[in-house]
Protein backbone atom coordinates (compact mmCIF):
# COMPACT_ATOMS: atom_id res chain seq x y z
CA UNK A 1 0.00 0.00 0.00
CA UNK A 2 2.90 2.34 1.07
CA UNK A 3 4.28 1.50 -2.57
CA UNK A 4 1.59 1.81 -4.25
CA UNK A 5 1.32 5.78 -2.79
CA UNK A 6 5.10 5.91 -3.37
CA UNK A 7 4.84 5.28 -7.04
CA UNK A 8 1.84 7.56 -7.17
CA UNK A 9 3.79 9.94 -5.91
CA UNK A 10 6.91 9.51 -8.19
CA UNK A 11 3.96 9.37 -11.50
CA UNK A 12 2.98 12.93 -10.68
CA UNK A 13 6.26 14.12 -9.61
CA UNK A 14 7.78 12.59 -12.94
CA UNK A 15 5.08 13.65 -15.16
CA UNK A 16 4.65 17.28 -13.86
CA UNK A 17 8.68 17.52 -14.67
CA UNK A 18 7.96 16.23 -18.06
CA UNK A 19 5.43 19.45 -18.95
CA UNK A 20 7.83 21.61 -17.11
CA UNK A 21 10.26 20.88 -19.70
CA UNK A 22 8.29 20.55 -22.85
CA UNK A 23 6.84 24.05 -21.66
CA UNK A 24 10.28 25.42 -21.36
CA UNK A 25 11.15 23.77 -25.13
CA UNK A 26 8.24 25.14 -26.55
CA UNK A 27 9.21 28.67 -24.94
CA UNK A 28 12.88 28.67 -26.26
CA UNK A 29 11.50 27.96 -29.68
CA UNK A 30 8.63 30.78 -30.10
CA UNK A 31 9.71 33.32 -27.75
CA UNK A 32 10.82 36.07 -30.20
CA UNK A 33 13.79 37.17 -28.33
CA UNK A 34 17.12 36.15 -27.12
CA UNK A 35 16.37 37.52 -23.48
CA UNK A 36 13.12 36.10 -23.00
CA UNK A 37 14.59 32.70 -24.80
CA UNK A 38 16.71 32.41 -21.64
CA UNK A 39 13.80 33.13 -19.34
CA UNK A 40 12.25 30.10 -21.30
CA UNK A 41 15.42 28.10 -20.65
CA UNK A 42 15.50 28.48 -17.16
CA UNK A 43 12.65 26.69 -16.56
CA UNK A 44 13.39 23.02 -17.84
CA UNK A 45 16.91 23.86 -15.77
CA UNK A 46 15.86 24.09 -12.75
CA UNK A 47 11.57 23.38 -12.42
CA UNK A 48 12.36 20.41 -14.49
CA UNK A 49 15.28 18.93 -13.25
CA UNK A 50 13.87 19.55 -9.39
CA UNK A 51 10.59 17.64 -10.23
CA UNK A 52 12.19 14.73 -12.19
CA UNK A 53 14.85 14.19 -9.39
CA UNK A 54 12.29 14.40 -7.23
CA UNK A 55 10.16 11.78 -8.32
CA UNK A 56 13.24 9.85 -9.04
CA UNK A 57 14.08 9.91 -5.18
CA UNK A 58 10.57 8.73 -4.48
CA UNK A 59 11.72 5.95 -6.87
CA UNK A 60 15.12 4.79 -5.42
CA UNK A 61 15.84 6.13 -2.25
CA UNK A 62 13.69 5.39 0.32
CA UNK A 63 13.95 2.24 0.90
CA UNK A 64 17.31 0.66 3.31
CA UNK A 65 18.15 -2.66 2.48
CA UNK A 66 18.54 -4.53 5.33
CA UNK A 67 18.53 -8.30 5.80
CA UNK A 68 16.88 -10.50 3.57
CA UNK A 69 14.29 -7.87 1.94
CA UNK A 70 13.74 -4.15 2.09
CA UNK A 71 13.09 -1.83 4.17
CA UNK A 72 10.84 0.96 4.13
CA UNK A 73 12.02 4.12 5.89
CA UNK A 74 10.24 7.42 4.88
CA UNK A 75 12.13 10.35 4.81
CA UNK A 76 15.90 9.17 5.23
CA UNK A 77 17.76 7.65 2.52
CA UNK A 78 20.84 5.24 3.25
CA UNK A 79 21.30 4.70 -0.46
CA UNK A 80 23.67 5.75 -2.69
CA UNK A 81 21.49 6.59 -5.41
CA UNK A 82 19.33 8.99 -2.86
CA UNK A 83 22.62 10.71 -1.89
CA UNK A 84 23.82 10.84 -6.40
CA UNK A 85 20.91 12.14 -7.28
CA UNK A 86 20.71 15.08 -4.78
CA UNK A 87 24.05 16.13 -5.34
CA UNK A 88 22.97 15.98 -9.26
CA UNK A 89 20.10 18.84 -8.39
CA UNK A 90 22.48 20.57 -6.04
CA UNK A 91 24.98 20.92 -9.12
CA UNK A 92 22.03 21.53 -11.33
CA UNK A 93 20.40 23.92 -9.02
CA UNK A 94 24.16 26.20 -8.52
CA UNK A 95 25.38 26.10 -12.02
CA UNK A 96 22.44 26.60 -13.88
CA UNK A 97 21.83 29.72 -13.27
CA UNK A 98 25.14 30.51 -13.00
CA UNK A 99 25.46 29.70 -16.78
CA UNK A 100 22.48 31.75 -17.99
CA UNK A 101 23.71 34.42 -16.05
CA UNK A 102 26.92 34.82 -17.58
CA UNK A 103 25.30 33.82 -21.74
CA UNK A 104 23.46 37.22 -20.34
CA UNK A 105 25.61 39.09 -19.30
CA UNK A 106 28.38 38.15 -22.32
CA UNK A 107 25.37 38.56 -24.63
CA UNK A 108 24.67 42.05 -23.21
CA UNK A 109 28.13 43.02 -23.69
CA UNK A 110 27.87 42.33 -27.31
CA UNK A 111 25.32 44.47 -28.06
CA UNK A 112 22.67 41.86 -28.42
CA UNK A 113 19.37 43.77 -29.19
CA UNK A 114 16.54 43.70 -27.14
CA UNK A 115 13.41 43.47 -29.81
CA UNK A 116 10.45 45.44 -27.96
CA UNK A 117 7.21 44.85 -27.39
CA UNK A 118 6.18 44.66 -31.16
CA UNK A 119 5.68 40.63 -31.09
CA UNK A 120 4.20 40.28 -33.96
CA UNK A 121 6.96 41.74 -36.20
CA UNK A 122 9.93 40.88 -34.27
CA UNK A 123 8.30 37.18 -33.98
CA UNK A 124 8.87 36.98 -37.91
CA UNK A 125 11.89 38.75 -38.03
CA UNK A 126 13.70 36.53 -35.26
CA UNK A 127 12.26 33.33 -37.23
CA UNK A 128 13.05 34.78 -40.56
CA UNK A 129 16.88 35.18 -39.89
CA UNK A 130 19.04 32.68 -41.49
CA UNK A 131 21.76 31.46 -39.36
CA UNK B 1 5.95 6.19 -16.34
CA UNK B 2 9.93 6.37 -17.29
CA UNK B 3 8.40 6.83 -20.61
CA UNK B 4 6.22 9.78 -20.28
CA UNK B 5 9.18 11.56 -18.52
CA UNK B 6 11.89 9.93 -21.17
CA UNK B 7 9.50 11.06 -24.47
CA UNK B 8 9.20 14.84 -22.20
CA UNK B 9 12.66 14.63 -21.98
CA UNK B 10 13.46 14.25 -25.30
CA UNK B 11 10.76 16.26 -26.83
CA UNK B 12 12.11 18.94 -25.48
CA UNK B 13 15.89 18.29 -26.17
CA UNK B 14 14.56 18.39 -30.23
CA UNK B 15 13.08 21.18 -29.87
CA UNK B 16 16.37 22.97 -28.30
CA UNK B 17 17.75 21.20 -31.51
CA UNK B 18 15.90 23.20 -33.64
CA UNK B 19 16.64 26.49 -31.55
CA UNK B 20 20.33 25.72 -32.13
CA UNK B 21 20.02 24.88 -35.39
CA UNK B 22 18.13 27.69 -36.97
CA UNK B 23 18.95 30.46 -33.77
CA UNK B 24 19.84 33.91 -35.04
CA UNK B 25 22.41 35.02 -32.97
CA UNK B 26 25.69 32.73 -31.87
CA UNK B 27 23.82 33.14 -28.27
CA UNK B 28 20.54 31.66 -28.67
CA UNK B 29 22.62 28.54 -30.27
CA UNK B 30 24.64 28.63 -26.57
CA UNK B 31 21.92 28.73 -24.95
CA UNK B 32 19.98 26.11 -26.66
CA UNK B 33 22.88 23.76 -25.94
CA UNK B 34 23.04 24.44 -22.57
CA UNK B 35 19.44 23.40 -22.49
CA UNK B 36 20.62 20.16 -24.17
CA UNK B 37 22.76 19.13 -22.08
CA UNK B 38 21.15 19.68 -18.66
CA UNK B 39 18.12 17.44 -20.59
CA UNK B 40 21.00 15.30 -21.26
CA UNK B 41 21.85 14.56 -17.79
CA UNK B 42 17.90 14.24 -17.08
CA UNK B 43 17.64 11.60 -19.59
CA UNK B 44 20.82 9.43 -18.49
CA UNK B 45 19.09 9.45 -14.87
CA UNK B 46 15.68 8.85 -16.41
CA UNK B 47 17.06 6.01 -18.53
CA UNK B 48 19.28 4.52 -15.99
CA UNK B 49 16.20 4.34 -13.46
CA UNK B 50 14.41 3.12 -16.46
CA UNK B 51 16.28 -0.14 -17.51
CA UNK B 52 17.07 -0.52 -13.85
CA UNK B 53 20.26 0.84 -13.39
CA UNK B 54 20.66 3.65 -11.76
CA UNK B 55 24.65 3.49 -12.04
CA UNK B 56 24.37 5.59 -14.98
CA UNK B 57 23.98 8.68 -12.23
CA UNK B 58 27.58 8.85 -12.40
CA UNK B 59 27.60 9.75 -15.75
CA UNK B 60 25.32 12.24 -16.29
CA UNK B 61 27.25 13.68 -13.10
CA UNK B 62 30.36 13.90 -14.95
CA UNK B 63 28.19 15.21 -17.92
CA UNK B 64 26.88 18.25 -15.99
CA UNK B 65 30.18 18.85 -14.61
CA UNK B 66 31.89 19.08 -18.08
CA UNK B 67 28.51 20.90 -19.74
CA UNK B 68 29.42 23.76 -17.18
CA UNK B 69 33.19 23.94 -17.34
CA UNK B 70 32.33 23.81 -21.24
CA UNK B 71 29.07 26.85 -21.09
CA UNK B 72 31.08 29.18 -19.07
CA UNK B 73 34.47 28.91 -21.39
CA UNK B 74 32.23 29.39 -24.63
CA UNK B 75 30.22 32.44 -23.00
CA UNK B 76 33.87 34.08 -22.16
CA UNK B 77 35.02 32.60 -25.89
CA UNK B 78 32.22 34.79 -27.21
CA UNK B 79 32.22 37.76 -24.88
CA UNK B 80 36.52 38.61 -24.82
CA UNK B 81 37.46 36.57 -27.80
CA UNK B 82 39.86 34.47 -26.85
CA UNK B 83 40.32 31.69 -23.67
CA UNK B 84 42.91 33.72 -21.67
CA UNK B 85 42.53 37.71 -20.35
CA UNK B 86 45.60 38.86 -22.31
CA UNK B 87 43.42 40.72 -24.94
CA UNK B 88 40.78 41.82 -22.48
CA UNK B 89 43.06 44.77 -21.36
CA UNK B 90 43.04 46.16 -24.74
CA UNK B 91 39.00 46.37 -25.04
CA UNK B 92 38.38 50.34 -23.14
CA UNK B 93 35.09 50.05 -23.49
CA UNK B 94 34.24 47.79 -20.93
CA UNK B 95 35.53 49.04 -17.51
CA UNK B 96 35.93 46.04 -15.02
CA UNK B 97 36.30 43.79 -17.72
CA UNK B 98 39.62 42.21 -16.25
CA UNK B 99 37.62 41.55 -13.03
CA UNK B 100 34.54 39.65 -15.05
CA UNK B 101 36.42 36.44 -15.54
CA UNK B 102 37.02 36.44 -11.75
CA UNK B 103 33.07 35.28 -10.71
CA UNK B 104 32.65 32.43 -13.13
CA UNK B 105 36.24 31.00 -12.91
CA UNK B 106 35.87 31.18 -9.06
CA UNK B 107 32.78 30.04 -9.27
CA UNK B 108 33.41 26.77 -11.49
CA UNK B 109 35.74 25.60 -8.72
CA UNK B 110 33.91 24.64 -5.26
CA UNK B 111 31.29 23.04 -7.16
CA UNK B 112 33.91 21.29 -8.73
CA UNK B 113 34.89 20.15 -5.34
CA UNK B 114 31.87 19.24 -3.89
Amino acid sequence: MLQIALDVLSWLFLGSGAICCVVGGIGVLRLPDFYTRTHAASIPDTLGALLIVTGLIFQSGLTLPAGGGEVLIIGLGYDLVTIKLLMMLAFILFTSPTAAHALVKAAHARGVSWEGLDTTSDREESDGLPG
Amino acid sequence: MFGLALSGVLITMLLGLIRAVKGPTVFDRILAVNMFGTMTMLLIAVAGFGVGRPDFLDLALIYGLMNFIGMIAVARFTRFGNLASDDSASLPAQPGSPAQPGPPAQAASPSEAS
